[in-house]
């Protein structure tokens, strides 16, 4: 990756010397930066293409790993466990913060607003291990069991605050002034929803339930306790996979984990960066 | 469609918060209620509680029994947390002082530019953390990506023994959150006028001075915000000292964890727990104090 040595930034006075604010080194800190954010990832993809059977051994190229992650039915049964789980989680959680977002941007000031915003974004604060607890607690407390069901429904709760907060962002950097347009010239309310604040919206919820995807998906703490024997999904069977030993198969099941989230997050932000641009016209 | 949504706008806000409050509130602030119950019960042996009341988990934080049944003093668990602490702390100073630069560097940039690097910073962030960790194995561990080479060209004779470390849990807790650090500095650094360097400059500050008196001191929201989002998810951080500390060198996380998977001592888990959970809210106090002064001293300037 090439860091470009800063130019003065525009509008500024133009000196021949560093000019004020900028510091020597800052560059190659940068570049040491994302050298340190990236090497365990490159490290990561590398070794999973290692022929050995140890994963710190190399023995040559390979692309076996991938064959036997590929065929292995437990790995095979924890994708579709991951899948269903954070499927499922999203489009609740997507729809909840949906509803609460458009009540919370556009339903004006009133009393309780700070407590349901302080509510929603409440599992953002809370220590992952805490919740994983108390959730882990309460169902064995109320004697509900059911497997993926459990997963499922602590899933939902915390990617509500993920969902939300870009829907609402886009809620309140939209125009409202086209709703109101559109009611002036006798939209009902339904109407204007349905074809001018929903259409507007869209991209924050596509946004949201995105984000909202991926956080479930690489979610393991919280799935490990409440999760049960038959509940395993990919992370935490990477995880006991690692306990066994280590070898370039968990590299291998990583690395395609790994770009799955990529290519998500690089969707989201093309998505968000577009919607961004639209906003300006 | 609309006709039988609520006529008043009271009605229609508490109809569109309400599955909002509904999940949350059933399954994250009964289920926490529930925890700091259970904290006050008797663990039951093969896992959960007998509904018997006792302070038992509080008091095992502290003391232990011997073999006559006296009560002594354990300072085990007290150091566990007391590490936990410095841990975090560390880290998140690591995390500062590594991430503090970048987040300036990257507000230098063309704004075309900014996007580019920031979406760099954030993609580690949205992949699984528990990968990344394991790659820290590959790289840190015995015959790893650091020791092979040192070992091959003869600089070290023996394994340099640096997984289940404190120093490998530090260098993992500084690698999984460092996102959170930079993003909110930018955040605060994007809206920083450079006008007023220059204006500092002028008024003979040199560029230290310009950096600690107005640059740093402006930023302060973001820098105390990126130190709470590092801070708090290191203290019940689980995965880090659980495969670079080697499950011998326990932080609360994982402490926590293990009442509930190997110990199934529940009460005392949730009491751990309860612990984590009045830290985290008494350093959101203390935040969100600073935060009501700022208000108030800009407000009065």
């Amino acid at each position: 990756m090439t860091v470009h040595i800063n130019k003065p930034a525009t509008g500024n006075k133009a000196k021949r010397i560093l000019p004020v604010g900028h510091y020597r080194g800052l560059g190659a800190w940068t570049v040491f930066f994302f050298i340190f954010l990236y090497l365990p990832i490159v490290v990561l993809i590398f070794y999973s293409f290692n022929a050995n059977r140890m994963v710190m051994n190399w023995g040559g190229f390979g692309i076996d790993w991938y064959i036997k992650a590929f065929q292995n039915d437990d790995i095979q049964k924890a994708v579709w466990n991951s899948l269903i789980v954070a499927t499922v989680a999203t489009v609740f959680a997507t729809a909840i913060a949906t509803i609460g977002a458009l009540v919370l941007a556009r339903g004006g000031n009133f009393r309780g607003k700070t407590v349901s915003l302080g509510l929603i974004t409440l599992p953002l604060m809370v220590p992952e291990i805490v919740t994983a607890v108390a959730v882990l607690i309460f169902f064995s407390a109320i004697g509900m069991n059911w497997g993926l069901g459990n997963v499922i429904i602590a899933h939902i709760t915390f990617c509500i605050p993920f969902a939300f907060m870009p829907i609402r962002a886009r809620l309140e950097g939209m125009d409202t002034s086209l709703e109101q347009a559109a009611r002036d010239l006798y939209a009902s309310e339904w109407e204007t929803f349905r074809f001018v604040t929903a259409p507007l919206l869209m991209p924050g919820i596509v946004a949201g339930s995105m984000l909202s995807f991926v956080i479930s998906m690489d979610d393991f703490i919280i799935t490990l306790m409440v999760g049960g024997a038959g509940s395993t999904t990919l992370p935490v069977y990477i995880y006991s996979m690692i306990r066994r030993g280590l070898t370039p198969e968990i590299n291998a099941v990583s690395t395609v984990l790994l770009f799955f989230s990529v290519a998500i997050v690089t969707a989201y932000w093309i998505v968000s960066n577009k919607s961004q641009t639209k906003t300006v016209h | 469609m609309s006709n039988w949504l609520p006529r008043s706008a009271a009605g229609r806000r508490w109809l569109g918060l309400a599955p909002s409050y509904f999940v949350i509130g059933i399954f994250m602030l009964v289920p926490m209620v529930i925890m700091g119950v259970f904290s006050f019960l008797e663990p039951n042996p093969y896992g959960g509680v007998k509904p018997i009341g006792s302070l038992d988990a509080y008091v095992k934080l502290f003391f232990e029994y011997d073999l006559e049944d006296n009560l002594v003093f354990n300072p085990g668990y007290i150091n566990i947390i007391f590490r936990s602490f410095q841990l975090s702390l560390g880290a998140t100073l690591l995390c500062l002082i590594f991430g503090f630069p970048v987040a300036y560097f990257i507000t230098l940039q063309p704004a075309n530019r900014r996007n580019f690097y920031i979406y760099l910073v954030t993609i580690p962030f949205w992949t699984n953390l528990l990968i990344r960790t394991f790659a820290w194995i590959i790289i840190l561990g015995r015959g790893g990506v650091i020791e092979t080479p040192l070992l091959a060209m003869g600089i070290i004779e023996d394994s340099l023994r640096m997984m289940y470390t404190d120093g490998a849990i530090a260098i993992g807790l500084t690698y999984s959150y460092l996102p959170l650090m930079v993003l909110p500095i930018y955040a605060s650094l994007e809206k920083l006028d450079f006008r007023l360097l220059e204006a500092a400059s002028d008024l003979y500050a040199n560029r230290f001075e310009v950096m600690t008196k107005v640059v740093i001191p402006l930023c302060k929201p973001g820098i105390i915000a990126g130190c709470l989002l590092v801070f708090i998810p290191c203290l019940g951080a689980f995965i880090a000292p659980n495969l670079l500390g080697g499950g011998k060198k326990l932080m609360l996380g994982s402490l926590v964890q293990f009442q509930f998977a190997s110990a199934r001592n529940w009460p005392f888990g949730a009491a751990l727990s309860m612990l984590l959970l009045s830290a985290v809210v008494i350093t959101l106090i203390f935040y969100a104090r600073a935060a009501k002064k700022r208000a108030v001293l800009e407000g009065s300037a």
